[in-house]
């Protein structure tokens, strides 16, 4: 099967993003005074657990932006034809799941449909649940539903741990060689919480992750585990492929703020004056607007220039791709306000230090000055601002999605999720189990992120240490 | 004091004037009226004779700064921008897509929208204060660590999660509250009680964790330790000392969005039907009415550089140690 690769915008991006994150990592572990706060985050307990649920999200949105179209079947070799869906990597490992559409409506782990509908059976009309077409499709009645789930998910279940346990094995063997103790001290080290960093939380974690994947493996090809929605799509399916669309936003929004919040605030207190009058003015302009007004006045207009240049764009997946990177652009340009006023005072700080007086004096250059005495000082203050942006800004999506100025509605969100279920619970049956796996999963990724950006800044900030 | 109100007033008017060109920009520069009209009618009716009577009705058919073929200072009046933006000043917003008068609406749907802005406001601050200051007591206990522990995780529950679940599990599931509407007067009471409750319960997590630090901040102050070394007891020195010198981060926040609570929450507003300014944006954005939005922009700016003022004012007025040049 030839495929075609297509790079999206929001992929490109991304793709540089962990570049950068990357080379950064890389500059931090060569220089002990930068590695030092890091080491006091990789020592708390929650902040590592947070960590390891995160890079768990950031795996599969990673995967999810590995774009490409395949080809037709039919289309002759020489002037090869392609697919308009766009897939991705993240869609060929799930298999079955994209495709395995019913027809409306089933509960969670269902084998029928949630409404009652007229069939034909053995020539006569009876109303009755109809069975799904792929979700426990294996099995020939209801009574054995239950017991095969249990069996299936306690398969998943010892499976999961007996891989979790040869994981720690082979980590434990590492260590111990590491440090140069025998096997059972380190184990007994590890037991007593005695490591230098948080293991018990660890291997918590990862045995939570590798369990719940393991049972999720078990029972997904099988059974819809968190049921489907209105047009029959597999909920599970959807709220994974949700998780790029909340990590673009979260990251590549602070992509945008960072440039211009570093580059004005430093700017604003450093050279003082009348740039910093006008810096002051500008941020107090967008700042005095209310963020949603301006963030739905500039969507509404992304969505005209969209609308009117139709010719642009070759498949829905570029279309929804231009939205959600048009509003990742907005939300950072109506954002970095905060982050500026904070850099500008702190540089208002550093300006009169004696240092860069020193500086001055032996007349080195301002851009010298900034990047070398003003930037690496107020670094941290970046960093946490990053960290705390990220979780309110997956929140945002959600709302900006109710009130319909968020992403694409055919892009796969938790907003556009919840956009599409909330009228679902005066059903009667309820149907919640949409509603209910996007704020699942988003409260688990914001949650996370929350922990993991109270890790960081603890450990960066300054004023944290002479409290109490 | 007059002078520095004064002053502060005069400072207001630059940046009144920023919002409107930028908004200008936005509505009519960077997306003409052609575009709206475009968006508007529909991909099946655009025809250059459906886009220029849509133009005229909505008042759009004229230049955007300055109109040639009038004469004296029509020249100058008779354009989009004297019309549409500088109107804006005196609070001469136009007609909405729906025909009526945006001002009179503004002015009906704030009475609503402050019925529930502003208990949820006042009591929010209450409870928050109140969990802070009762965190900051059990300081490096364990009840302050889940204490924090608990804020995060209500932080980390979307808003929206707060309001369908309120609605479901309080209105729908036990029958306890009307699950949205609004009545006049005490009946009215029974409608309002629901949205303030989750508008309360939605906000501890990020208020309470908020002026936790900020009490904090003070407890480790030298004034915190005279005190307590005259002998006071904890709850003395939290209430007298700390709590009091904290009201000055803490009111200086709040004054800010005083102003801002007439606009209301679009959210909330719109789940529960209120019929304020919030759902009346939110109806404008989704109608994609731009006369609508754009006053609103304006509203906002100028309810919000009104906050700044109080600010100022109120800081000098609660800390003698400010003093105005």
């Amino acid at each position: 099967m030839s495929v075609m690769p297509v790079v999206l915008w929001t992929d490109a991006l991304i793709f540089a993003l962990l570049a950068c994150v990357l080379v950064l990592v890389w500059l931090i572990r060569r220089q002990e005074h930068l590695r030092a706060p890091w080491r006091v985050v990789a020592q708390r307990p929650m902040a590592m657990g947070a960590a390891l649920v995160l890079s768990a999200f950031v795996a599969i949105g990673l995967l999810d932006s590995l774009h490409f179209r395949e080809r037709l079947p039919d289309s002759p070799a020489d002037a090869p034809q392609y697919s308009i869906d766009v897939l991705s990597v993240f869609d060929i490992l799930v298999g079955d799941l994209r495709t395995q559409q019913e027809k409306t409506y089933s509960a969670p782990l269902a084998m029928q449909l949630y409404a009652k509908e007229f069939v034909q059976r053995e020539g006569k009309t009876v109303r009755e649940y109809p069975r799904l077409k792929f979700g426990g499709a294996h099995l020939q009645q209801e009574a054995e539903r239950v017991p095969d789930i249990t069996r299936r998910s306690l398969i998943g279940f010892a499976q999961g741990l007996a891989l979790s346990l040869l994981v720690f094995g082979l980590l434990a063997a590492w260590q111990a060689r590491c440090s140069k103790v025998s096997f059972g001290d380190w184990l007994a080290a590890w037991g007593e919480g005695r490591l230098d960093w948080p293991g018990r939380t660890v291997v918590f974690f990862v045995t939570l992750l590798l369990v719940l994947g393991s049972v999720l493996l078990h029972l997904a090809p099988a059974y819809h585990v968190f049921g489907t929605d209105k047009v029959g799509q597999d909920v599970l399916y959807i709220s994974l492929k949700s998780i790029r669309t909340g990590l673009v936003i979260g990251t590549l929004t602070t992509l945008v703020t960072l440039p211009l919040a570093i580059g004005l605030g430093i700017a604003a207190g450093y050279f003082r004056g009348w740039i910093d009058d006008v810096i002051q003015y500008v941020y107090t302009v967008l700042n005095s607007i209310p963020g949603v007004l301006l963030i739905a006045a500039a969507v509404l207009i992304v969505q005209v220039y969209i609308e009117s240049n139709p010719e642009l764009f070759d498949t829905a997946a570029r279309r929804a791709d231009i939205r959600l990177l048009a509003l990742c652009l907005i939300m950072g340009v109506t954002s970095w306000t905060g982050l500026a006023r904070l850099l500008r005072g702190e540089s208002l700080k550093l300006r009169t230090l004696d240092y860069v007086e020193a500086a001055r004096a032996f007349g080195v250059s301002h851009a010298r000055i900034i990047s070398r005495h003003i930037f690496p000082n107020v670094f941290h203050l970046v960093l946490i601002a990053i960290v705390l942006d990220f979780s309110g800004l997956v929140l945002a999506e959600a709302v900006l999605s109710y009130v319909g100025v968020g992403v694409d509605p055919s892009m796969h969100s938790w907003g556009n999720m919840i956009n599409g279920s909330r009228l679902e619970l005066a059903r009667e049956p309820v149907v919640w189990w949409q509603l209910g796996a996007a704020f699942a999963f988003m409260f688990t990724l914001v949650l996370a992120a929350n922990l993991f950006a109270d890790g960081v800044r603890d450990a960066f900030d300054p004023r944290q240490g002479i409290r109490r | 004091m007059l002078a520095y109100i004064l002053r502060r007033l005069l400072y207001a008017i630059p940046i009144l004037i920023g919002v409107n060109l930028l908004t200008f920009a936005l509505f009519f520069v960077v997306n003409t009226p052609d575009d709206m009209a475009r968006l508007q009618l529909g991909a099946k009716h655009v025809t250059p004779d459906a886009i220029a009577r849509w133009k005229v009705e909505h008042g759009y058919d004229k230049p955007l700064l300055l109109n040639a073929r009038a004469s004296g200072s029509a020249q100058l009046t008779d354009t989009i921008f004297f019309k549409h933006s500088a109107a804006m000043f005196v609070f001469e917003f136009g007609k909405g897509d729906d025909g009526r008068n945006i001002g009179n609406e503004i002015r009906t749907r704030m009475g609503p929208s402050l019925a529930i802005a502003l208990p949820v406001f006042v009591i929010g601050l209450l409870v928050n204060i109140t969990f802070a200051l009762l965190m900051v007591f059990f300081r490096s206990t364990y009840l302050d660590l889940w204490g924090v522990v608990l804020c995060v995780v209500l932080m980390s529950i979307s808003g929206l999660f707060y309001i369908i679940a309120g609605q479901y599990f309080i209105s729908k599931l036990w029958n306890l509250l009307p699950i949205s509407g609004v009545a006049g007067g005490i009946d009215g009471l029974r409608f309002i009680v629901l949205p303030v409750l989750i508008g309360v319960v939605a906000g501890i997590g990020s208020g309470a964790r908020w002026y936790r630090t900020i009490f904090l901040e003070e407890i480790g102050k030298d004034y915190v330790r005279t005190a307590r070394a005259k002998g006071l007891s904890e709850v003395r020195v939290l209430f007298r000392h700390v709590l009091k010198n904290g009201m000055i981060p803490i009111l200086t926040g709040a004054v800010v969005v005083l102003p801002l609570l007439f606009m209301g929450s679009l959210i909330t507003e719109s789940f529960f039907g209120i019929p304020g300014l919030g759902s009346y944006t939110i109806d404008a954005i989704q109608a994609q009415d731009f006369a609508v939005v754009r006053a609103m922009v304006f509203l906002g700016s100028f309810l919000y550089i009104v906050g700044l003022i109080l600010t100022d004012i109120s800081y000098s007025w609660v800390d003698p140690r400010v003093r105005l040049q």
